[in-house]
Parts: C-alpha cells; sequence; structure tokens
C-alpha cells in the first residue's frame, strides 16, 4: 500500500447518502485522480457522523476539518483549495448559529461537545466494508481475548460487573441475561440480535449496522461463547437495505478471515451467524415473536415465562439482544468493566444513543453518557427549537412512552428516572414538539400507529386501540363529548392492563401522558361543543397528525 | 488468510494500522505533535510537496506513528518556501524556511525525536498559532 498522506472521509450512511453523499464521492476520487494525487489522497466512505442535519459530512484527515452540507459540486474546491493547496474552504464549514463564526473542527461544534461516543465509536471512522480498518481500530481483539484468556464465566462476570442494561428498550441487566441463558441445560442454544428498530423516528441501531457491522457480529461471538450458543441470528427488518448489504459483507469478510466459522481463535469455539429478514412490523421487534417470526410463523407474541432464555428459537435457550447493545460489548471486554461503569448514574451505565427528531435545530445521531438532562440533549446538543419557537413537550420511548414537558427538562436520563417522570428510555427515539404542536393529535398519531401494528393476537389490544382510537377522532374532529375523554381514560388502563405483550401493555402510554399533562388540549376540543362549528381555535398544524 | 491466534490478530492490526492512523477519533486529540508544511501555490512552486511527502516517508518508516502531517495555506513569508512549521505540545511553535526535501531527515532527528529546534532553518519563533 501507498503511504498516504491524507484520508477524506465522506458520510456513507442512509441519511447522507440521501443528500447525494455517494455523489461528492465519487467527485471528488475523481478530481484528486485527474490532479494525480490518488496516491497520496484516499477517500474513504464512513458510517454516520450523526449529524444528519448538515449532512452530506466530509471530514478531512489528518488536518481535522470537518465540512458540512457539501454538495457533489463542492468537491472541485475542496480538492484544489484544502488538498492541494492546504487552505480550508471556510463557506464549507459548519457556521456557530450563536455568532455565525465558522467552526472548523468537529470537536468545537456545540452538537458533540457533550457527546461521549461508545457505541458508535467507529461510526464515522472506519470504512465498515473494511474489516482491516476495523481490526486497525482495534477489532476482534475482544473476542480474542475472550476466547483465549478468559472462561466463559469470566465473561459474564465482566459484562454484570459493568452494568449494562439492554438497550432495546426494556434495560434488562445484559449480563444476568447472559447467566441465565448460560445456565440453562441444553446442547443447543442461540443467540439473536434484535434489529426490528420499529420504533417510528428511530434509526439508532440502522446506523451502528451501517457504520460498524463488524462491532456486531464479534460481540455475538463474544456472547455465544458466554452462553454456549454457536449459532447466531440477526433478525433485521427488509426496510434497511443498506444495513443488511454491509452486514452481508461484514458477514463474508469476518468467514475469510476465519473469525467466523470453525475453531475461532484456534480454540475449540465455533460460531457463526445468519442473517433473517423480518417484514417490517413493530411488534416483531417484541422477542417471543420475533422468535417465532424467525421460525417462520406469524410473528405474534407469546406469554412469558417461559423465557426465551427457556424456552426460545425451536423451544432451545436463546438469547435476544438489541444492536446497541451488542455494540458495547467489545470495548467492555477490552477496556474493562470498571472503565465502563464510571461513565453514567447509579443505575444506568454507559451511554445511550439516541435519534433527535421533530421541531428541533440540529435532526441527528446522538450519544451522551446516562445522566446528561433533557435540557443538555435539547438545547446544546439539538441547539434548541426550529424558529426559535418555544418548546412543548418531548416524547421518549417512541409510541410506548409518553411527553415529558418543560418542568422534567432537568431529569437526569436513566432508565430508572424517567420512568420516574412517566415516560420511559425506550430504544432512544426521541421527537420535540413545539407550541404548534396539537398534543391530542400527537397522541393520536402513535395511536395509529400502535394500532395498525398490533398483530390481533389479544382482544384487549386489538380492538382497545382501534376503539381509543375511534374516540380519539372524534375528539379531534371536536365532536366528543366529555363522556368520551372518560371513555377513552377508562380504555387506556384497560388495554394497558389486560393486554399479552409489551406492544398492547405500553400503547396507551401516549394518552395516558398526555391525557397527566395537556388535560386542557383535550378540554378544549370539547369545549368547543359551545362554540359553532369551525370558530374553535384549534388548527391541526403538525405534519405527523394530519392523517385523520 | 485466516487468523488462528491473538498474536496473529495483532501482527495483522500493525499491518494494517495504516489505514485509520491519519484519522482523529472525537475524544482524546490535541496533544499530538504536528508538522504544517505551507502549501499554498508559492510553497509547491518551491517544492513543498516533495517536502511534504518526504516528511509522510520517513515518519512512516520511523515509525512515528502519532506525529500529525498537516497541509496549510500560505503563511506570508513566500521568500523563503518551503515554510514548516512545527507543534510539539507544551512548546512554543516553531516556523522553520526553506525546507527542501533534503533538509526532512535533520528536522526529524534533531527536532522531532531529540527536542532541539534546528536554528539555522528557524524563521520566527513567536508566532500565534491558533
Ligand atoms: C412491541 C415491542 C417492540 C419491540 N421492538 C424492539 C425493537 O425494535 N428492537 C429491540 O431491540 N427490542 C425491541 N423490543 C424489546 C425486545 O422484546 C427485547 O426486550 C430486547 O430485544 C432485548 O434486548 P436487550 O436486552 O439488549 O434490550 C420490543 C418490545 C416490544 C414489547
Amino acid at each position: 500500500m501507498e503511504k498516504m498522506r491524507m484520508n477524506v472521509l465522506v458520510c456513507g450512511g442512509t441519511g447522507c447518502i440521501a443528500s447525494d453523499s455517494e455523489k461528492v464521492a465519487k467527485n471528488l476520487e475523481v478530481i484528486i485522480k485527474a490532479r494525480g494525487y490518488d496516491k497520496e489522497v484516499s477517500v474513504v466512505k464512513t458510517g454516520c457522523f450523526g449529524f444528519c442535519e448538515q449532512g452530506p459530512i466530509v471530514k478531512i484527515e489528518p488536518d481535522n476539518i470537518f465540512y458540512v452540507r457539501v454538495g457533489a459540486k463542492d468537491a472541485k474546491e475542496i480538492v484544489d483549495e484544502h488538498i492541494i493547496k492546504g487552505r480550508k474552504v471556510e463557506r464549507l464549514l459548519y457556521k456557530d448559529p450563536e455568532d455565525n463564526k465558522p467552526i472548523s473542527r468537529q470537536e468545537d461544534i456545540q452538537f458533540y461537545k457533550k457527546q461521549l461516543r461508545v457505541a458508535l465509536r467507529n461510526c464515522g471512522f472506519i470504512n465498515p466494508e473494511d474489516i482491516y480498518e476495523y481490526i486497525a481500530a482495534g477489532g476482534y481483539e475482544a473476542l480474542g481475548k475472550a476466547l483465549t484468556q478468559m472462561t466463559r464465566d469470566e465473561v459474564v462476570e465482566e459484562i454484570k460487573a459493568s452494568g449494562l442494561r439492554g438497550r432495546g428498550g426494556g434495560g434488562f441487566p445484559t449480563g444476568v441475561k447472559w447467566e441465565i441463558t448460560k445456565k440453562q441445560e441444553s446442547d443447543v442454544k442461540f443467540i439473536i440480535c434484535n434489529a426490528d428498530e420499529g420504533d417510528p423516528g428511530a434509526f439508532m441501531d440502522r446506523s451502528i449496522l451501517e457504520g460498524d457491522p463488524h462491532s456486531v457480529l464479534e460481540a455475538m461471538a463474544i456472547g455465544g461463547y458466554a452462553i454456549g450458543a454457536d449459532k447466531g441470528i440477526i433478525y433485521i427488518r427488509a426496510e434497511y437495505p443498506l444495513a443488511i448489504s454491509r452486514l452481508n459483507t461484514a458477514i463474508t469478510q469476518a468467514r475469510e478471515a476465519g473469525l467466523l466459522g470453525k475453531n475461532l481463535f484456534g480454540t475449540d469455539f465455533s460460531f457463526d451467524i445468519t442473517i433473517k429478514y423480518g417484514a417490517g412490523a413493530f411488534v416483531c421487534g417484541e422477542e417471543t415473536a420475533l422468535i417465532n417470526s424467525c421460525e417462520g410463523k406469524r410473528g405474534e407474541p407469546n406469554y412469558k415465562p417461559p423465557y426465551p432464555a427457556q424456552e426460545g428459537y425451536w423451544g432451545h435457550p436463546t438469547c435476544v439482544n438489541n444492536v446497541e447493545t451488542f455494540a458495547n460489548i467489545p470495548v467492555i471486554i477490552t477496556k474493562g468493566s470498571e472503565w465502563f461503569s464510571s461513565i453514567g448514574t447509579e443505575n444506568s451505565k454507559g451511554t445511550k444513543v439516541f435519534a433527535l427528531a421533530g421541531k428541533i435545530n440540529n435532526v441527528g445521531l446522538v450519544e451522551v453518557p446516562m445522566g446528561v438532562t433533557l435540557r443538555e440533549i435539547i438545547y446544546n446538543i439539538g441547539g434548541g427549537i426550529q424558529g426559535g419557537r418555544k418548546f412543548k413537550a418531548i416524547q421518549t420511548g417512541g409510541p410506548s412512552g409518553g411527553v415529558l414537558t418543560e418542568k422534567d427538562l432537568d431529569t437526569q436520563i436513566d432508565y430508572n428516572s424517567l420512568l420516574e417522570v412517566g415516560s420511559m428510555m425506550g430504544s432512544g427515539g426521541m421527537i420535540v414538539m413545539d407550541e404548534t404542536d396539537n398534543m391530542v393529535n400527537i397522541a393520536k398519531f402513535y395511536l395509529e400507529f400502535t394500532m395498525d401494528e398490533s398483530c390481533g393476537r389479544c382482544t384487549p389490544c386489538r380492538i382497545g386501540t382501534k376503539r381509543m382510537y375511534e374516540l380519539l377522532n372524534k375528539i379531534t374532529s371536536r365532536k366528543g363529548t366529555m363522556a368520551d375523554l372518560d371513555a377513552l381514560k377508562q380504555l387506556a388502563y384497560m388495554v394497558k392492563d389486560g393486554s399479552l405483550c409489551g406492544l398492547g401493555q405500553t400503547a396507551p402510554n401516549p394518552v395516558i401522558s398526555t391525557m397527566k399533562n395537556f388535560w386542557n388540549e383535550y378540554l378544549n376540543l370539547i369545549k368547543d361543543e359551545d362554540h359553532p362549528r369551525g370558530e374553535g381555535k384549534y388548527v391541526p398544524k403538525n405534519k405527523i397528525g394530519m392523517k385523520s | 488468510m485466516q487468523i488462528k491466534s491473538l498474536e496473529e490478530l495483532k501482527k495483522i492490526k500493525e499491518e494494517y494500522k495504516d489505514r485509520v492512523r491519519l484519522r482523529s477519533q472525537v475524544e482524546g486529540t490535541g496533544d499530538q505533535t504536528e508538522i504544517l508544511v505551507g502549501m499554498a501555490t508559492c510553497g509547491i512552486s518551491s517544492g513543498a510537496r516533495e517536502t511534504f511527502n518526504a516528511f509522510i516517508e520517513e515518519l512512516a518508516e520511523e515509525k512515528l506513528d502519532d506525529v500529525k502531517v498537516i497541509t496549510v495555506g500560505c503563511v506570508g513569508y513566500c521568500h523563503s518556501e518551503p515554510t514548516v512549521q512545527v507543534n510539539i505540545k507544551g512548546q512554543k511553535p516553531v516556523l522553520y524556511g526553506n525546507i527542501k526535501k533534503e533538509n526532512v531527515h535533520e528536522l526529524i532527528e534533531k527536532h522531532i525525536k531529540g527536542g532541539e529546534p534546528v536554528k539555522r532553518f528557524i524563521l520566527s519563533t513567536d508566532f500565534e498559532i491558533v
């Protein structure tokens, strides 16, 4: 290989690709070659940088200059000015929204200042389609260490000691889950990666798989070793074509390098991974439904217990973990549980990736240590509310969570504290609403989603969500009465208590929490009965609530 | 090729380190030694590119992986191009002039490795860097 003096990193995440980053990369390559610099300067397509709002992102190394919103036609200037002459292209630098001053280094941008990248450590750093870049960044060392220097119990203990909890929504301690699965007596066990990611607006898992697929493969092998499974399955929705293609590439490369397959690292441990495609049903993210779907059955949940760890895939003990959970594993093994548990709060260790969306300036993917406040996320990292409007609420936990308001903004983010204030961590979707959003409409949006996604297996969820949706529809079209509000509330608790799986048990949360925090908005719609139709104040404005 | 031990993996890591060597993680940057080479038109026409590549090659041979070589624009000393600035953490930046590729070896030996600036090339030592 030639001695490269410069790497031009171009974001190849889905967000940036949608704004044509592939063309940017292509143009850069062509022009660099035309100028005769292709032996010194390489163009590298990486995973997501997270700053999707400002994409396509181009970062020049080792200069450490961060360009935003780079168009295909900017390639020439970047090559001629920066790459050849060493002059920064000022107009492509990110401008601080406060004083409009250009910022050239990634770490000086507000959006990145409070972030800590653990699960996303390689996203925007390596080329996800090159296993050697992953290895050069320290990849597969954790697997080697686990297999050759640690017993299975030691691996389990290390993960337990780290305090890592499931990032898929439930927050169950990962080490404990591994221990339970390990203890089951069975010759055949499975480890499954849950890459269904059904939350509307969430793209954490997708970005990890697109930007750093090997970290998940490596972690699955470590988990397989710990629990005694020699087969792994990645369950991923077919709607993630780029993630699937990068996973396939990664699996092929890992097999070629002997990092998946027989006798890994010369030990007697063998492990391989297959991919199962889902059709994109929200309920298939629920682990028992997911297992049914993997077996080729309808994606419907089962009653628990037995838990998958006891009776999972084809009746065998099965450990199901989320993508982001896995992405944390290799670092815990290499850097140690002590390091990991030094980050975060008492009961929630490490970091969490969030997909920031809605009426916020910096839409994107952020990873923060547990314990930062919602205010820091919204105002420091997120750059505040679009158009200088007023913050109204933030929905965490997706359709299973609830809204949090101004009074909750100083809550430190962790599993327990979010539950205490009436929402939940969930898998990491965060949707910000401003003063123009009507909360009843928001609740209706989520309910429409869960109603559509209810698998129909149990009555409270199948019929309850439908009736709730109808009531909400009646209310938002200003035909509702106080009795309807009562009925809605009652029904909400009935669906919550009576449903079989997490989908139904949490589906009413958006209604319950908006009723609690924004009761007046419900009342206003009812009070309109006193006015002639059409004169009420209520104008549905937000895009997501329009469909009704 | 199949990797069959941790040692083999580490060898491969070493072998391919070059692919990611130039990149900085978001955290933990800023304490590396930097060599800035003026690469504006004036620099290039006086041989800055050759100087630059000589740095890259020699640093790689010497395995000085934590030294970054960066191109910068014209610093206004066009009469003394190619200009090279060396920033070592905790020390005053040193600006050199007239660094041809033949002089690179001496700079690396004396200044980068030995910590002693090479006086006869110094242009100005009270240069403000940002
Ligand atoms: C309706 C519903 C949808 C879910 N969707 C997902 C999902 O998309 N991804 C995920 O990782 N977990 C999802 N879960 C949680 C899984 O059931 C399971 O708890 C998780 O995959 C376990 O992994 P973890 O311990 O690493 O979080 C969902 C749960 C429910 C009830």
